[in-house]
């Protein structure tokens, strides 16, 4: 144990260990605070869609040799959850449908791209790293790690700003637009925010486990609170804690970063689900 | 001039009409109860009142000063709510938010208002509850007072008795009177239940895909659609 403390200190004066916990910190901070919102409006299906397209993006930018890859992916998300939400509402072609279509379209595109023009010698790898982002947290360049900065103080602003509005939106939409509030403008705001959050998560736990970044904290706080801002405050807390220690163990374990962070997630969410069952 | 007033309306979605010459009129200070059989189009009408769909023709407009997002709502129950985590407290003030513009968060004022209409909904111990652990009589109250916090004039209420049981029933429709006959708040309610319709309500609108009736209720009682929909056992 003293052992694994002495090297987790000794890795702790390495700039790359203090940029990955900074930003994994943030990302786990901002993904989040929308939890709640995706789980009970029923977006998560969105979610899981835009993290798919975001790989696709990510290929296309790795495979044209982009080197700032988020100025592509970074649109590119944004735009198709402007699409996706409006597929979403009620129009006549099947939400769903047209949501798988895209999602897994997006994967086999990206995937294709990546094999069919990757210059580099171990495509399975770079994949691999995409799709459950093992080790890109530990690789951010000064650029990567500012981006991120502003990227999430971004999101937490719009987040407080908006945070009473995010909550009748969520809670009754109908109601919201009845009384005067523009409904539909703050699903946009909501789902382009889902957006960036996604491909600043994509960083820290690869697109495949983006959703779960999302969605853990948010179901485990809600086992145990009863408000909207306890859950929100709880979920912020929990995605955190579990952003900080998986990043330690995973550097101390030489485990990949972001299966390690989503299953300390899972384990808060099994703890806490079992807390939720005793307590009635 | 009518607080709202609906003429030639034809309601409906894409291409299936639902309802057809809609004409209506609501005044100040009315009680308006909107019956008819399942599916004769009641939440579709209220939809289009409330501006969250299009009417296919003719027009509703609001008047006397009454602006159109000043008209509360009690919608029926969806699916989010039922697991949805939030207080009491966070729910009233939510009404709230139309006052608030662009201004981020709740003044003093909209706190005092949310407070006040909690009280008036005899819901002010239960501030800090859970919404999804209450009653359904109760969950009624906490968005009846999230309604009156958004309106003063006017509240439009769907089945708000669906699923109740008979005491909450009479509490609730007691509590719809008080609003009505007390503050003057102008009511426009759907219901099943004739028997409650005809003893609250100022007046009657019936519809079955056209208007079979529309004025004063001692008018549709002594008609003959009101005799037949009285007592041929519809009422709940
Ligand atoms: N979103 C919708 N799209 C198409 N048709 C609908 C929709 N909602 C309701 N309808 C139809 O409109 C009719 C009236 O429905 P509704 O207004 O809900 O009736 P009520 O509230 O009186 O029971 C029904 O025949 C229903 O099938
Ligand atoms: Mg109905």
């Amino acid at each position: 144990m003293t052992e694994n403390f002495s090297k987790l200190a000794d890795y702790l004066r390495f700039d790359f260990v203090r940029n990955a916990l900074i930003v994994g910190v943030l990302i786990a901070l901002c993904s989040s605070l929308l939890g709640v919102t995706l789980v009970l409006k029923r977006f998560s299906f969105i979610g899981d869609g835009l993290s798919h397209v975001a790989f696709g993006a990510m290929s296309v930018a790795a495979v044209v040799g982009l080197t700032d890859q988020m100025a592509l992916v970074l649109p590119v998300t944004v735009i198709s959850a402007i699409i996706l939400l409006s597929m979403g509402q009620g129009s006549k072609l099947k939400g769903d449908a047209a949501i798988a279509m895209i999602s897994v379209g997006a994967l086999a595109v990206g995937y294709l791209l990546q094999n069919v023009f990757s210059t580099s010698t171990n495509v399975s790898g770079d994949v691999c790293s995409t799709l459950f982002g093992s080790t890109s947290i530990l690789t951010l360049s000064k650029g990567d790690v500012w981006t991120c900065i502003i990227l999430s103080a971004l999101v937490l602003a719009v987040f407080i700003v908006f945070y009473n509005k995010i909550f009748a939106v969520t809670f009754d939409e109908s109601f919201s637009q009845a009384t005067g509030i523009r409904a539909k403008a703050y699903n946009l705001l909501i789902a382009v925010v889902i957006a960036v959050i996604i491909v600043l998560a994509m960083n820290l736990v690869g697109s495949l486990l983006v959703s779960a970044l999302i969605i853990f904290p948010a179901l485990s706080a809600m086992r145990l609170f009863k408000s909207f801002r306890g859950v929100v405050i709880c979920s912020a807390i929990i995605s955190v804690f579990c952003a900080l220690i998986g990043i330690l163990i995973s550097i101390v374990a030489g485990t990949p970063v972001g299966s390690t962070v989503v299953v300390t997630d899972l384990a808060v969410f099994a703890i806490f689900a079992l807390i939720g069952v005793v307590k009635k | 001039m009518a607080l709202l007033t609906a003429q030639n309306v034809t309601l409906g979605y894409d291409n299936t009409t639902v309802v057809e010459d809609l004409n209506f009129e609501v005044n100040s200070g009315d009680y308006l109860c909107i019956v008819g059989e399942n599916g004769s189009g009641k939440t579709t009408l209220m939809k289009t009142i409330l501006r969250l769909k299009n009417s296919l023709s003719g027009k509703i407009f609001t008047g006397e000063g009454l602006r159109q997002n000043e008209i509360g709502y009690l919608p029926q129950q969806t699916e989010v709510q039922r697991d949805f985590p939030a207080s009491v407290w966070e729910i009233v003030l939510s009404g709230c938010l139309n006052k608030c513009g662009i201004r981020p968060f709740y003044s003093k004022k909209e706190k005092m208002l949310a407070r006040e209409n909690m009280e008036r909904m005899g819901i002010a111990h239960l501030e800090k509850r859970c919404y999804r652990e209450l009653s359904g009589g109760q969950q009624q109250r906490v968005l009846l007072a999230r309604a009156l916090c958004a309106t003063s004039k006017m509240l439009l209420l769907d089945e708000p008795v669906a699923g109740l049981d008979p005491k909450a029933t009479a509490e609730l429709y007691e509590v719809i009177d008080k609003l009505n006959k007390e503050y003057g708040i102008t009511v426009i309610m759907i219901s099943h239940d004739i028997s409650a319709a005809v003893k609250y309500a100022s007046h009657i609108l019936h519809i079955s895909h056209k208007p079979l009736f529309f004025g004063k209720t001692e008018d549709y009682v002594k008609s003959h659609i009101g005799q037949a929909f009285t007592q041929g056992g519809q009422g709940v």
